[in-house]
């Protein structure tokens, strides 16, 4: 597969032409975080509610690229329904595997895996890890 | 033909990001190296030969650069850089003569770094911001610049050549105009003064401000141009070592310009790179530049207008400035395309979101040529359009 290929793969396109839990929501229950990359105008917003340590909803809203947009809707399926620990560690897993750096393949982080190839694209490392930062930090404090 | 001179050229890539920093020539890191091997100390203070020589050196550099502009030798401040020259202007300048209720004329053209010295100006001294209305494609036009004058206006803060639309604007009217009514001119020539001839004298502004590292000289060295009654009339933003001349426990005096500005140790070694690269393009001919990279935009332009999918910003720009985006995908997809072939642009909003907010859109890419680059890059560049749009398209 070439580069680009392993980069743009159909999934990530899918999530990127049909967002899913796009729409943010008027809800105290939930927290929010926004993260905005300025120098190419990424702009993310998520919205994470957790009761007894567990993720019960995540939803997002924003603008940006293909990869930034549809890792935000990945993120939320990925992280919903787990325990905010478990979620920890797939961000954390997430980064690593973003990055280049080791990581541990056998953890399930559902079609989060499929952002492995940004690896080898440095430049849109801070694309693939808008949403997820955001996310991290809305879970913080849980 | 000037590719040779280009280390970084040896590694395949198609640089066409000069817009954001050029490359350097081998002999502009030779002329650092020298220093650095045979008389790399520090400038103005030793009182032995070495420091001499670095003296005169940094000293020659000035005057050199000042010839590159038609300015006097003692008109030429050594800056870090464009973005600093244009916050001395502002901070110095700008705060010492602006008051509340003045208008400071603008463009939404221009670059964060000379809008945003100005927009602290009129924040802490109450003043406003007036922007030159654009025309349909982009231009500050004379007219344009006269409506917005008024008995208010105090300073005109301009850029010379557009770093997203490379559109060059009419400032010999406009500083003229500016003159008549007594209003002072700053000119951000950070896009400028790589690509066309600059005479001072003649354009007559009373500020301009540009960076070596987009004109094949080093980082971290720029130029505050001045007018001599101007820089000697301002009050230094910064304080230190080298600039004063008497210095007492409770007051001290200053050095005359260009001296008062430059404080503390400079950037020896790249204020004599910079020499080595305004020699450098001085060898080849301002013009000559000019007309290589008009040749190469048009042949570009000439191209992308053939492409279904692609719309180009600025199809008229007299400069070797692209601004596109391939329709229906975002400039950070299409960036990937070009990375992975080995072409080197910019996607983003160019720090100019005015700009690009005007133009509609989240971002922009742009690809910028300068004198090493030839027929086959424009070509390969092409190649990666075409490839990014059908790429993007299979989804
Ligand atoms: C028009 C314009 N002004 C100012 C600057 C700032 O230059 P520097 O980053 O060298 O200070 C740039 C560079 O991007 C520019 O294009």
């Amino acid at each position: 597969m070439s580069d680009l290929n392993n980069l743009y793969r159909q999934v990530i396109m899918d999530h990127y032409k049909n967002p899913r839990n796009k729409g943010l929501v008027g809800d105290a229950n939930y927290k929010k975080f926004h993260v905005k990359n300025p120098s190419c105008g990424d702009d993310i917003t998520v919205q994470t509610k957790v009761a007894d340590g567990t993720i019960q909803d995540v939803k997002h809203d924003g603008t940006g690229c293909s990869i930034c947009c549809s890792s935000a809707s990945v993120m939320s399926e990925t992280l919903m329904g787990k325990k905010v620990t478990e979620a920890e560690d797939i961000i954390d897993n997430y980064y690593n595997m973003i990055k280049g750096k080791e990581y541990d393949e056998d953890l399930d982080m559902g079609d989060a895996i499929v952002y492995s190839g940004v690896a080898n694209f440095p430049a849109r490392v801070k694309c693939a890890t808008v949403a997820w930062q955001a996310a991290e930090e809305s879970l913080k404090n849980e | 033909m000037y590719k040779k001179d280009f280390p970084v050229l040896n590694k395949g890539i198609t640089y066409l990001d000069s817009g954001a920093s050029s490359l350097k020539p081998s002999i502009v890191m030779e002329a650092m190296n020298d220093y650095y091997n045979n008389y790399g100390v520090n400038v103005h203070r030793g009182v032995y030969e070495i420091s001499h020589i670095a003296t005169e050196m940094y000293e020659a550099a000035r005057e050199r650069v000042a010839g590159f502009i038609n300015a006097d030798t003692e008109e030429v401040v050594f800056t870090r850089g464009a973005s600093s020259s244009l916050n001395i202007v502002a901070s110095s300048y700008g705060l010492a003569n602006v008051n509340e209720g003045d208008e400071i004329i603008l463009s939404e053209l221009e670059h964060h770094s000379h809008l945003l010295p100005w927009q602290n100006v009129a924040k802490v001294k109450k003043a406003k911001l007036v922007y030159i209305p654009l025309t349909k494609e982009g231009r500050i036009t004379v007219d344009n610049f006269k409506s917005v004058l008024s008995d208010k206006t105090k300073v005109v803060a301009l850029t010379y050549v557009s770093n997203v639309m490379g559109y060059v604007s009419p400032l010999d009217e406009i500083i003229n105009i500016a003159h008549q009514n007594e209003i002072v001119v700053s000119v951000d020539a950070a896009q400028a003064a790589p690509h066309k001839k600059i005479d001072v004298k003649k354009l007559d502004c009373d500020f301009l401000s540009f960076s070596a590292h987009k004109m094949c000289g080093p980082t971290g060295v720029g130029v505050l141009y001045g007018k001599k009654e101007l820089l000697n009339s301002m009050d230094p933003i910064e304080f230190g070592g080298d600039m004063n001349d008497d210095v007492g426990l409770y007051d001290a005096t200053f050095k005359d310009a260009p001296y008062k500005f430059e404080t503390g140790t400079m950037p020896i070694a790249e204020v004599i790179g910079f020499k080595t690269a305004v020699e450098y393009l001085e060898s080849i001919g301002m013009d000559e530049i000019q007309r290589h990279e008009k040749t190469l935009r048009d042949y570009a332009v000439e191209k992308m207008l053939k492409i279904d999918g692609v719309k180009v910003y600025n199809k008229d720009s007299e400069t070797g400035i692209l601004a596109f985006n391939i329709e229906n995908v975002h400039p950070h997809d299409a960036a990937s395309v070009f990375d992975k072939n080995g072409v080197c642009l910019r996607a983003g909003h160019h720090c100019a979101q005015p700009l690009v907010n005007w133009l509609g859109e989240v971002a922009t890419l742009r690809a910028s040529f300068y004198i090493y680059n030839t027929k086959e890059d424009v070509d390969k560049f092409i190649e990666s359009v075409i490839e990014a749009r059908d790429f993007f398209g299979q989804f």
